[in-house]
């Protein structure tokens, strides 16, 4: 769960991208390059949930 | 009854001309004198960090912090000197006949790796504006490299600190740094997609802030949290800083070199005229005084009393925010952005600690991560050109999505090669005895350490 959260997050940034590249509108692109940015965040909680301390006896 | 002044109510300033494209562009003569003149003040600003990581580290890891700061900035130079300043790209930007790795996607040019000359030949006879764009990103990678450090403290290796410095200032800040102020993409944004001047970054809130904050929530993943600092049952431990006098000097020095950085940074970045440069100095001020304002009222209200140590994390942020828009957002906007920045960060760095379990000694990943990233978005608010709050979002993009990944990714390989962490008996000693063989505090007496129960 660590690194699926980290491989997500790329998917978001060529999300963003694609927005760039694909829609010259502004509504869409902007659209697209938040929904890039919900992705991102998305893996970002899933990084921070997988590298969370377990609680009890495991804890350094 | 009482009329508010309407700059009270409308905090953007309509009057602002659009800002040009990040692009370097040759400086007057006094611009060049005034612009190196900030850029040798701008190194207290570091000295100012310095002193925070080793304040609110332990007295047993003074030295090793210490020695720490210098051993990164000197690493992270020679590394950049030899090739992070090829691939950043500054030093030939918008000359004829620039070395770029291009891809061409849509249509468009997308300029993704300076290609300029190693070990810096030709920077004598650069034009006057690269010259100073390569001493910028100097300092910018020297202080970058600082950030991660504090937030290992106590258990992160002096090697391990400086391999993850030659790391940084040989690939992920020149990337950076090509993107934003060498003629990138992001930069290139403007021209090639009209979104507003593209992505823009005066005083490196992304390009130094953002990364830094990024590297040290990888640092701090990776290595793990102290010893004793989430015991098995009940809350985490506290483990307040050493000396808070380091630590309130520190952001006093701060203050100093943000200055500079910034004015520097309006000038070079922004192409800001000299007669702006007062501007972008006070709402530098106003940011930090409505961030530290915002953080003493927090953490009154929470805890009974102003808490010292949040009060400079507060502080710092509101510097932090300011470095993304100091250069052209009102003072109102600036007093706006830096409470903002106070508010948030007392509560972000209670969640990383207690909800998260994230133990960050310094408070990076809040000050610098999280209060670079709202200093952009609110760059993009407070800009005077349409579609400059999109520009800044996709460089947000870029950092979070692809930068930050890579970012862990080399980090990660990294640490097996050169392991981040001390073994537990050099934890338990201190970094001082083990990594140096004597404290900063010979003839201090050091009590027992009641989280090693």
């Amino acid at each position: 769960m660590k690194y699926a959260g980290l491989l997500v997050m790329p998917a978001g940034f060529f999300l963003a991208l694609a927005a760039l590249a694909l829609f010259p509108d502004p509504g869409r692109r902007t659209a697209f390059v938040i929904c890039g940015l919900i992705v991102e965040g998305m893996g970002l909680a899933v990084a921070v949930r997988g590298h969370m301390l377990p609680r009890g006896e495991n804890r350094p | 009854m009482i009329a508010i002044p309407p700059m009270l109510l409308t905090l953007s300033l309509a009057s602002i001309p659009p800002i040009p494209a990040p692009i370097l562009v040759p400086l007057t003569d006094a611009a060049f004198a005034l612009t190196l003149g900030l850029l040798l003040l701008a190194p207290l600003a570091i000295a100012g960090v310095a002193l925070i990581n080793t304040g609110l580290g332990r007295s047993r890891s003074a030295a090793q912090a210490m020695l720490g700061n210098l051993a990164l900035i000197a690493v992270a130079a020679i590394v950049f000197a030899f090739v992070g300043a090829s691939f950043a790209g500054s030093l030939d930007a918008g000359s004829p006949g620039v070395k770029e790795f291009v891809l061409h996607a849509a249509g468009k040019p997308w300029s993704v790796l300076g290609l300029g000359p190693f070990l810096l030949r030709g920077l004598g006879g650069a034009a006057p504006q690269n010259q100073l764009a390569v001493l910028f990103e100097f300092l910018a990678v020297a202080m970058t490299v600082l950030l991660p450090w504090g937030s290992g403290a106590d258990r992160w290796r002096l090697a391990a600190g400086c391999a993850t410095a030659a790391v940084l200032a040989a690939i992920v800040f020149p990337l950076t740094a090509h993107w934003i102020w060498g003629g990138g993409w992001l930069a290139a944004l403007g021209t090639n997609f009209s979104l507003g001047a593209g992505f823009l970054d005066g005083g490196g809130a992304a390009t130094v802030h953002m990364l830094g904050g990024m590297t040290a929530l990888a640092v701090v993943w990776i290595a793990g949290p102290r010893r004793g600092k989430f015991p098995k049952e009940g809350l985490s431990t506290a483990m307040p800083g050493h000396n808070a006098t380091y630590v309130i000097f520190g952001c006093l020095l701060a203050l100093v070199g943000w200055l500079a950085w910034n004015a520097a940074g309006a000038i070079l970045w922004l192409h800001a005229p000299l007669a702006a440069v007062p501007g972008t100095a006070i709402n530098t001020l106003l940011s930090a005084s409505g961030a530290l304002a915002a953080t003493f009222s927090v953490t009154r209200f929470r805890f009974g009393k102003p808490d010292a140590s949040l009060c400079a994390n507060g502080w710092l942020a509101g510097l932090v925010a300011s470095s993304a828009c100091a250069g052209f957002a009102s003072p109102a906007a600036s007093l706006f952005i830096g409470g903002v920045a106070g508010v948030f960060t007392p509560l972000l760095v209670e969640v990383l600690e207690l909800a998260l379990s994230i133990d960050d000694p310094t408070g990076a990943i809040t000050v610098h991560g999280a209060a670079g990233l709202w200093g952009l978005i609110a760059a993009g608010f407070f800009a005077p050109q349409s579609g400059q709050l999109l520009a800044q979002l996709v460089g947000i993009a870029a950092l979070l999505g692809f930068v930050f990944p890579l970012i862990y990714l080399l980090l990660f390989l990294l640490n097996r090669v050169v392991p981040f962490r001390v073994d537990p008996d050099g934890e338990r000693m201190g970094m001082d005895l083990h990594e140096l063989g004597g404290g900063a505090y010979p003839e201090f007496v050091i009590h027992r350490d009641e989280s090693y129960r």
